[in-house]
């Protein structure tokens, strides 16, 4: 019941909210999102150290029942998610609009997919939640149905429901070349050599299709034409978590469940940093703020696939450390472009500026999110990628390291356009009045930041946890 | 039975990649269900089609007969037809709201939410 408290609590909070006025939603989603927090932190204080609490659903004995299984790295990400669920349902308390109260449900029901794609221990399962996921996120792309909020999400479904197809049709070929559908037996099924060698064609489909899912390198289109449209919170809410949820489908089949060939894994290194190559170059093009961090969300997605390239449990600890930096840092400094928004009245950084003088509290949130990104000692994105790239020169990827090193540099580039555009320049309009935050969206984004300095400056305990979780990844032998 | 049902998923798979390739926005979701379709019969072939005999345990026998239909396909794929039906209504009503807006339904000529670039160098400003 534990393990399915997570999902429950924000589905069922998700139905309510639908009857409810505007006022009533928003803070039943606070109220939602708080619970979900304490449930995911007391599954994770529930598990035993190193072991996974699994729940068997549908009255049947395994491998047939529909299992639901936490482990560390499962409930870890869980509670992130709820963290920022709760961030972002605070910072749309304080915004008025119509768009955002209606929002609400399907936010909640966005966190609810979420956190069930973490519990799933079942492809089939694990496909279905992947359709509740890209759903909710169609409704909050469409939101009022504006023109350009109807073509972002006919770009984003086009390529993310032929993503959900392949998923599918993979599914599909793995059970048939198989006979299993559970993680656990499908890992025992794998090491008959016969059964690995035929599911081998249908495994890559099922990893080509979540790579389209995770925004890699050629199909991330997606992702910069759909993501800026939307209002600051939801951005927060869906840049900062989808994009993830996908990596981290990829890090637990390949480093978990199947055995992927080193040639595969190879070419992925290859594709990480080329994504990140991609996504970083793309930003220093645009002087919109919305597009430059959707952009950079790809270039990030290229680290984690590094992480997985690397295939130890060294590197999927540094991929889970990273992951939740990135969760925490991307969808804050997206809630940070909407207060910039509130304050200066545009996202384009040529028509704003003079943030500093106006706002020096949200300049210091910025420098700390933006330092973070970037990977300034100390921060969460300096361990994260001191852990990757630890990784990457001791396997002697002297490439790969030095190729993301360089990609750390060009997102200075980035983060220093910003600085000087949007905080440190005189507002080109000398008559515009700063606009007003409401106070919850300040909580918001503190809570966030307080989060990211306590990672950065104190982060042995969470290494230890993400080197808890991924001790028992890429054990099951490399690919032959 | 096994040979039609591969030739009509090697069709229905031929017309919708034709389809998803067009930049015509009705024929890009018609060629997204078609391939659903396509994925439904995988699903389908997955497990041992073509028994006709229902999965139900005779009274007195205590395993169920080799020759009984796979019960598992047939689940996951009404699972998949449901899921595949309401994303299927919701691109058409999608595409119906778009077409109001551009009668066209050129995939090519939606461009607002990514505006063309009017200056050589830099981006065009987006209105928020």
């Amino acid at each position: 019941m534990l393990l399915l408290l997570p999902v429950l609590i924000p589905l069922a909070a998700a139905l309510l909210a639908a009857l409810l006025p505007a006022r009533g939603r928003q803070a039943l989603g606070v109220a939602a999102a708080l619970a979900q927090t304490l449930a995911a932190g007391f599954l994770l204080s529930a598990l035993p150290a190193g072991g996974r609490l699994s729940l068997v659903l549908g009255n049947w004995p395994l491998p047939y029942g529909i299992e639901l299984a936490a482990d560390t790295l499962s409930a870890a990400l869980i509670l992130i998610s709820a963290l920022l669920g709760l961030a972002v349902m605070l910072y749309s308390m304080g915004r008025d609009d119509p768009e955002s109260a209606a929002a609400t449900p399907l936010m909640l029901g966005l966190l609810a997919s979420v956190a069930a794609v973490f519990l799933a221990a079942d492809l089939f399962n694990l496909y279905v939640w992947f359709e509740l996921m890209l759903i909710t996120t169609l409704g909050l792309l469409v939101g009022g149905g504006a023109p350009r909020r109807n073509e972002a999400a006919f770009k984003y479904l086009a390529l993310n429901l032929l993503g959900t197809l392949l998923v599918l049709v993979a599914v599909a070929l793995i059970y048939a070349a198989s006979g299993q559908l559970n993680f656990t037996a499908l890992q025992v099924a794998g090491q008959w050599p016969q059964v690995a060698a035929g599911l081998r064609p249908y495994l890559g489909l099922l990893l080509l299709a979540l790579l389209l899912k995770a925004g890699a390198l050629p199909l991330f289109a997606w992702l910069p034409a759909s993501y800026p449209v939307l209002p600051p919170p939801v951005l927060a809410l869906v840049g900062g978590l989808l994009t993830k949820v996908a990596a981290y489908v990829l890090l637990r089949l390949a480093g978990q469940v199947f055995a992927v060939p080193d040639l595969w894994l190879e070419a992925l290194g290859w594709l990480a940093l080329l994504t990140m190559l991609a996504g970083v170059l793309g930003a220093a093009y645009h002087w919109d703020v919305r597009r430059i961090l959707a952009l950079h969300i790809v270039s990030q997605v290229g680290y984690l696939l590094l992480g997985i390239a690397l295939a130890s449990p060294a590197a999927a600890a540094g991929t889970a450390f990273f992951a939740v930096h990135n969760i925490l840092v991307k969808a804050n400094l997206l809630l940070i472009a909407g207060l910039m928004f509130a304050s200066a009245g545009h996202y384009d950084l040529r028509r704003i500026g003079g943030l500093y003088a106006t706002r020096p509290l949200l300049a210091v949130l910025f420098l700390v999110s933006a330092f973070s990104l970037v990977g300034v000692p100390p921060s969460t994105g300096f361990w994260g990628k001191f852990m990757l790239l630890r990784e990457a020169f001791e396997q002697e990827r002297y490439v790969w390291g030095g190729g993301a090193l360089a990609v750390g540099l060009l997102t200075l580039y980035s983060m220093s356009k910003i600085w000087l555009e949007g905080f440190w320049k005189a507002h080109p309009d000398p008559a515009a009045s700063a606009g007003v935050i409401p106070v919850p969206a300040y909580a918001a984004v503190l809570l966030l930041t307080g989060l990211i300095l306590v990672m950065g400056l104190y982060p042995e305990p969470f290494i230890h946890l993400a080197q808890v979780a991924t001790a028992g990844f890429w054990h099951q032998g490399s690919g032959t | 039975m096994m040979l039609m049902l591969i030739l009509s998923l090697s069709v229905l798979v031929a017309a919708s990649v034709l389809l998803i390739l067009s930049r015509d926005t009705l024929r890009l979701v018609v060629g997204l269900a078609m391939l659903g379709g396509a994925a439904n019969l995988t699903v389908f072939l997955a497990g041992r089609p073509g028994s006709t005999l229902p999965p139900i345990i005779a009274a007195g026998a205590e395993t169920l007969s080799p020759a009984a239909a796979n019960p598992l396909p047939q689940a996951l794929v009404l699972t998949a037809i449901v899921i595949g039906f309401a994303l299927l209504c919701f691109a058409l009503v999608l595409i119906a709201n778009l077409a109001r807006h551009d009668a066209r339904q050129d995939g090519d000529a939606l461009r607002a939410s990514e505006p063309d670039a009017t200056d050589p160098i830099k981006p065009p400003v987006m209105e928020p």
